[in-house]
């Protein structure tokens, strides 16, 4: 084929755009990196502070409140489990990572997921980015993020937010569209602006499937901490990691577990906050 | 301007390409072939009408003749794409986006076929709605919208929410919400279509009750024949997004304009459309202050065995039976010992329907009395039946019964058409 047709260098200009932008951007990359690496590290500091039977308590009472003592029970003994086999520091790293990721998702995505539900031809531009962001392997972005963003957790924070934010944008488009024709047509006919057509109607009844995408942010994520940890990222991934690459099946079945507790109770935990703002208003 | 309160001038609208649908449209080509040749939908074709300040206009019509797209376009939700919609003499059409919205606010309020309430706020936050947009402050507002849904009968369930409510409660609801912002203009998108018919009659008459109070201008949508006759005080008729017919409820009974029309009107439910003047016979009633052998005698002239009794301004008091004038003539007592009140009436206008069961229990004729308790005729049962089996005998054309001049002329329309809906002599 290269016969009669040369190849296209893709590459080369990916790589070139890559170091033009490493080189032009720097300061920004900077500035990025320094905010994102303070909430990690503020987040890690701060989770340290608190004794870790205080912790235990503080979420299986958070269990317990936004769901059921089903729930509340496997917190509290999940958590001691992971304590016990002694990952509760990689643990708190980890939670900062994928919290740090999940914020910078709903903070840059549920706008973007406004904007996009208003305007068609933003969303028709954002669609494909999304499929683009969900669907290229993940180690690709790996490699420029350590250009730009150094070794470390940013990296990290930086590739799960790509590979997580996009079904928050997406659900909150689909939560605003799903609003019924008829009831978007009686608030303009009552002369609402957009923005109080907005706030006062499309994104309440749009919040339980807002929520939905939260929830599946924070489970795509969870499942970026081992990808996160190969570029320097802290936590149980690089426990993970490390057992892989030196296998030791037992530890790495270790690790592997305390990740599988930790998304089941933020995955329980969050659904239910959706649920519960639906039967509030029934139950009111 | 005029009094006009909406004034529709040659208004269109076309779903799709509309620069060449529109120029075949106004050369008379027809819904169907412009579809074919253009691929674009006439909603609406060329409608004009005016409605007037006060009155119930309603616009009837089969399913996909353009109602909705219609009314859409008097508060544009919907965009016509040629013509005028003047609210109070000014051209809404033209209006800036900010104009629009004060319009909407102020003016011009909708009520919803699938009610369109907000499920996330209470009955009492969803009728402030309205207010709430204009930035009415919350007391100014929960008071109006108190006494908005006083006014539908929900007092009580303000904090409950709407899918906690029956459907007949939901669009009171959306009726409360509508009325709440005081706008003079209501517009009614088959508003009772989706309720059951018992929920949605008592809803028409609530409607026409408020009305009388309020006298909003309502220009109410609806495929119902019945329903049209029974709240319209003009009815326009479309087909295939044009206007075929405009008239009051007996023009277009009486005077169908084309095929159309006729076809429509032919299935009407007569219980639904005559009324106790139209089938009432003329009342035979004795004076109170006479005595009881005059009323006696009447009674055996005509051979009846009770009669009415009213005084002297012909408001009816009650009824006394032969026995009792007997008795009270051998004891030398008057009529009014005698009398027996509370006897059960209907007014002139109460529809054949909403009779009845009246009739059906009473001893004696129901009477039937205007607004000032003036005994106008007695309702006899045969007469009532006779009229709804299609029997033309069975029907005032107000010969007999005291009526207005015109009468005359409509008796021989009514005869050469073969229906026969004259005119109710009150109005
Ligand atoms: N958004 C739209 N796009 C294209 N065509 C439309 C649109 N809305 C309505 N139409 C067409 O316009 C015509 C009139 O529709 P409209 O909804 O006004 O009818 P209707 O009289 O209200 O009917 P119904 O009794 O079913 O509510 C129909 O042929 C319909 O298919
Ligand atoms: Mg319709």
């Amino acid at each position: 084929m290269e016969q009669w047709f040369p190849k296209i260098p893709i590459a080369d200009w990916v790589d070139t755009f890559v170091n033009w932008l490493t080189v032009h951007l720097a300061v920004a990359f900077d500035g990025i990196t320094t905010f994102l690496q303070s909430i990690v590290d503020g987040m890690v500091i701060g989770f340290g502070y608190i004794p870790s039977y205080i912790f235990m308590i503080l979420l299986t009472l958070l269990a317990w409140k936004v769901s059921n003592k089903g729930i509340a029970l496997f917190t509290l003994i999940g958590l001691f489990l992971i304590a016990n086999l002694g990952y509760w520091e990689p643990m708190l790293e980890t939670l900062a990572l994928v919290l740090t990721a999940v914020i910078i998702s709903i903070v840059l995505g549920i706008p973007l997921g406004i904007w996009a539900s208003q305007k068609q031809m933003v969303k028709q531009i954002a669609s494909p980015i999304l499929d683009f962001m969900q669907t290229m392997p993940a180690f690709v972005y790996l490699i420029p993020a350590i250009f730009f963003f150094n070794i470390g957790v940013v990296p990290g924070v930086v590739a799960s937010v790509i590979f997580a934010m996009p079904p928050t944008i997406r659900l909150t488009i689909l939560g605003i569209q799903q609003v019924p024709a008829d009831i978007i047509e009686a608030t303009e006919a009552f002369g609402s602006t957009t923005i109080q057509r907005l706030l006062k109607v499309q994104l309440p009844l749009a919040m339980p499937t807002i929520m939905a995408g939260i929830n599946q942010s924070i489970m795509l994520a969870l499942s970026m901490v081992v990808i996160a940890s190969m570029v320097g990222a802290p936590g149980l991934g690089a426990d993970v990691y490390r057992a892989v690459t030196q296998i030791q099946i037992g530890k790495g079945f270790e690790a592997g577990l305390s990740i599988v507790v930790i998304a089941i109770i933020l995955d329980r935990v969050t659904q239910n906050i959706g649920k519960n703002n639906k039967q509030g208003g029934n139950a009111l | 301007m005029d009094s006009k309160k909406i004034s529709v001038r040659n208004v269109t609208k076309i779903f799709g390409k509309s620069k060449k649908a529109l120029q075949l449209l106004q050369e008379g080509e027809p819904k169907q072939s412009i579809l074919k040749k253009t691929g674009a939908t006439v909603g609406v074709n060329q409608a004009t009408f005016d409605v007037e300040a006060g009155e119930i206009f309603v616009i009837m019509g089969l399913s996909g003749s353009g109602k909705s797209t219609l009314v859409r376009m008097l508060n544009r939700l919907i965009d016509p794409t040629d013509g005028e919609v003047l609210i109070d003499g000014i051209d809404i059409v033209k209006m800036k986006k900010e104009m629009l919205r004060d319009v909407r606010r102020q003016k011009i309020s909708m009520v919803f076929q699938k009610f369109a309430l907000l499920p996330h706020r209470t009955v009492l936050e969803n009728t402030e709605y309205g207010l709430e947009v204009q930035g009415v402050p919350k007391e100014t507002r929960i008071e109006k919208a108190m006494t908005a849904l006083k006014l539908v009968g929900l007092e009580g369930y303000e904090f409950q929410f709407p899918k906690q409510l029956s459907g007949g409660m939901q669009q009171r609801v959306g009726l409360a919400r509508a009325l709440a912002n005081d706008a003079d203009i209501l517009l009614m998108d088959e508003a009772f279509s989706a309720l059951d018919p018992l929920i949605r009659k008592d809803m028409q008459d609530e409607l026409l009750e408020l009305q009388s109070n309020m006298k909003k201008t309502i220009v109410f949508i609806t495929h119902d024949l019945d329903e049209a006759l029974r709240i319209g005080d003009r009815i326009a008729l479309m087909k295939d997004g044009s206007i075929v017919q405009i008239g009051t409820p007996e023009e277009i009974l009486m005077n169908p304009s084309n095929d159309y029309v006729e076809r429509f009107v032919e299935d009407v439910d007569l219980s639904k459309v005559l009324t106790a003047g139209h089938v009432m016979k003329r009342a035979e009633a004795v004076s109170v202050e006479k005595g009881p052998r005059v009323a006696l005698q009447m009674m055996k002239d005509l051979g009846i065995s009770s009669i009415y009794v009213v005084d002297r301004k012909k408001q009816l008091l009650g009824a006394i039976t032969a026995s009792d004038a007997k008795e009270a003539m051998d004891r030398n007592k008057g009529i009014i010992d005698i009398l027996q009140a509370g006897v059960s009436t209907v007014t002139p206008d109460t529809l054949l329907t909403d009779l009845f069961e009246k009739v059906s229990i009473a001893t004696i004729p129901v009477a039937v009395v205007d607004h000032k308790q003036r005994l106008n005729g007695i309702l006899v049962r045969g007469a009532v039946i006779g009229a709804l089996a299609g029997n033309n005998d069975s029907i005032n054309h107000f010969e007999q019964a005291q009526v207005e001049t015109a009468v005359d002329q409509e008796d021989k329309e009514v005869k050469s058409h073969g229906t026969m809906v004259p005119q109710n002599p009150n109005s």
